[in-house]
């Protein structure tokens, strides 16, 4: 049977496999469609942010962008040459040159130095709101999975859930601002942030973790069960370790999700600008949780809405754009290097 | 009945050693005697599970109509009847594994091991269940090593010395004739085993916590015949120290395996007797007829 002979089997035309073509080429593009707007979107942020974060020099890597507190940018002439100095190089250098003195400067708030306590404050909220979202999750969606008796209280509670997830993040600000700031007294600070954040990434963990807990096979309880098992023992050593991959996946989510949400943190959690990191200047270390902090996406607006716009902050906005994805991308990084290691430990 | 007939009949222990063709039920029918008293007890033979009078009920549908049996002390007692006539149900009322299902209850009558009525609020379950153990019809080695899964039980009670747990390990493999298959690879996973030999480990994991009585549903439904007979091998090796209730589709099974036979159709007991006199004579037609291959 050559290719030019027809045989039975020979492909006709017909409106089903044109169909099927036409078909498979719109899904196609979709996905492709999607990917050109995440490369447009990631590629504009790392080509302009490359500009702040890395050097032409060695170490390659601006490293006072991340290891210096925000200052501002003073702009003059001095000997014909322009230069740009930090507010405290400045006063050094006026300081160093007599002549330099009287020199006026443009000063550019926000511009110089680097987003150091940002980067705490947002490593420092993500930590801590994400421990507090997967203690209460996972133990709702075990009480509402396993021990909870099946009925129209238990449909209800699963309905309000579900709606929290509906909620836009300002109401959760408000909220959190209500309670935890003013009515319990905690200001602006740590604790509320980490309180509201949670509250807010809650109902996706509830959800994932109640799916990877039905995952787990019916004959692992039952087995587990009639060897003379509690419930709690069952879950502990026979149910939970091997719905903790679906578990984590749905931290990944909810960790960007919490690092990138400005309204939350805005009345509850962050400062525009505070110099002193949370750990500085205590009386004691429990005084820790309730310093407010900065933030990199509260940072990012503050600097491209609240002062005036000029190159010199378009370069602080996309570098912090930069290390803000650097940031989620290294913390989600961590979440899934745990969940491929506990996926192993625990395949089934 | 011809010499044929009864020579046919894999009663004795030392004759299961048959493989794939199992002996042959005789098809004509045996001429049925007037009713014999339904529940005979050989001599000598102790009650362990006294199960009196016994309805049952998943919400408001009956499953089991007024049961009334007693399962003796280290025999093979088997359930046979066709499917959906409650004996799955009655056997998992025994560890009250029925517990876990929502709107499950005993509507009357008792059910008594060594005089305790189980379903009385002051029983544990828990210690029920230690004592009354399962295996289950599909095999549910857990997905940790076949070391982790004998020990499993034993870690729940607190169990941690090393030595120990070696020790039980390998009894409890070698009486469930598991150990020379698999003594050089304890901490494999458990999954990695073949049906049969997974089965195995489902028996051995529950004699680790010794109890009094095995509960088996249909062991062997999952299983091809090779395995099939080291399991039915097994069951005869172990009713010397445990009691055994089994559960099974298979007739030709039961009439291999146990001493006592018991036949349900539709939630009641027809029939319950020695397996001799249910396969052979039995008092009621429609065992008889069940035996026989006529219907189920």
């Amino acid at each position: 049977m050559t290719a030019t002979t027809s045989h039975v089997f020979q492909a006709r035309p017909s409106s089903a496999r044109r169909w099927e073509t036409g078909i498979a080429w719109l899904f196609r593009g979709a996905t492709y469609l999607i990917l050109l707007c995440g490369l447009m979107v990631f590629g504009k942020i790392f080509y302009e942010g490359s500009r702040t974060v890395f050097k032409t020099e060695a170490p390659f890597v601006n490293t006072a962008f991340f290891t210096e507190a925000p200052e501002t940018l003073h702009v003059f002439n001095f000997d014909g040459k322009k230069m740009e100095m930090g507010d405290r190089a400045f006063r050094a250098f006026k300081e160093a040159n007599p002549a330099a003195k009287a020199i006026r400067s443009e000063s550019y708030v926000y511009s110089a130095g680097g987003i150091f306590p940002a980067i705490v404050g947002t490593v420092l909220l993500v930590l801590g709101s994400m421990a507090i979202a997967l203690t209460l999750g996972v133990s709702a969606a075990i009480f509402l999975s396993e021990y909870a008796t099946h009925g129209r209280v238990l449909t209800m509670i699963r309905l309000a859930i579900l709606n929290l997830a509906g909620v836009p993040s300002i109401v959760y600000g408000l909220f959190g601002l209500g309670l935890f700031v003013i009515f319990l007294d905690w200001n602006v600070s740590l604790l509320a942030g980490w309180f509201t954040l949670a509250l807010m990434v809650l109902p996706v963990v509830i959800t994932a973790s109640e799916e990877s807990l039905k995952a787990v096979p019916q004959g692992f309880r039952e087995g587990s069960l009639a060897l003379g098992a509690t419930k709690w023992q069952t879950i502990r050593t026979n149910v939970l370790p091997y719905a903790m991959p679906g578990i984590l996946t749905s931290s990944i989510l909810g960790i960007a999700r919490v690092a990138g949400e400005t309204a939350p943190i805005m009345f509850t959690a962050a400062y525009a600008m505070r110099d002193m990191l949370p750990w500085q200047g205590l009386g004691s270390w429990t005084e820790f949780p309730f310093q407010g902090v900065m933030a990199l996406p509260y940072h990012i607006y503050v600097v491209s809405s609240k002062i005036p716009q000029n190159e010199y902050t378009e370069r602080v906005q996309y570098g912090t754009a930069f290390v803000f994805l650097m940031i989620v991308a290294l913390i989600a990084l961590t979440s899934i290097l745990l969940r491929n290691k506990l996926r192993n430990r625990y395949r089934w | 009945m011809t010499v044929a007939q009864t020579t046919a009949f894999a009663m004795d222990i030392s004759s299961t050693n048959s493989p794939a063709a199992p002996p042959r039920v005789p098809v004509t029918a045996p001429a049925i005697t007037t009713a014999a008293p339904s529940a005979q007890t050989t001599p000598g033979g102790a009650t362990l599970i006294d199960i009196d009078k016994v309805d049952f009920f998943y919400g408001p549908s009956q499953a089991l109509f007024n049961i009334d049996l007693k399962v003796e002390e280290r025999k093979v007692t088997a359930f046979i009847g066709p499917s959906g006539c409650g004996k799955s149900t009655l056997l998992r009322c025994l560890n009250r594994m029925n517990d876990l299902i929502d709107g499950t209850r005993i509507g009357s009558g008792k059910i008594k091991i060594r005089g305790v009525d189980i379903y009385h609020p002051t029983v544990d379950v828990i210690e029920l269940r230690k004592r009354v153990g399962m295996v289950f019809q599909k095999s549910n080695p857990f997905p940790k090593s076949i070391y982790e899964n004998i020990i499993y039980g034993l870690r729940l009670q607190g169990r941690s010395n090393k030595s120990d747990l070696d020790a039980v390990v390998e009894k409890s493999l070698r009486g469930a004739a598991l150990w020379d298959e698999v003594k050089d690879r304890l901490h494999s996973s458990g999954l990695s085993l073949s049906g049969g030999q997974q089965q195995r480990l489902c028996i051995a994991r529950a004699i680790a916590v010794e109890p009094e009585v095995i509960l088996m549903d249909e062991p062997c439904a999952a299983l091809d015949p090779i395995a099939t007979v080291k399991v039915e091998e097994l069951i005869q090796e172990l009713r010397a120290r445990y009691t055994i209730v089994i559960v099974t589709h298979n007739m030709q099974q039961a009439a291999r395996c146990s001493d006592k036979t018991a036949f349900f159709y539709l939630g009641k007991l027809i029939e319950y007797a020695d397996t001799r006199t249910i396969f052979m004579k039995p008092a009621n037609a429609q065992t008889e007829a069940y035996v026989s291959g006529r219907f189920g």
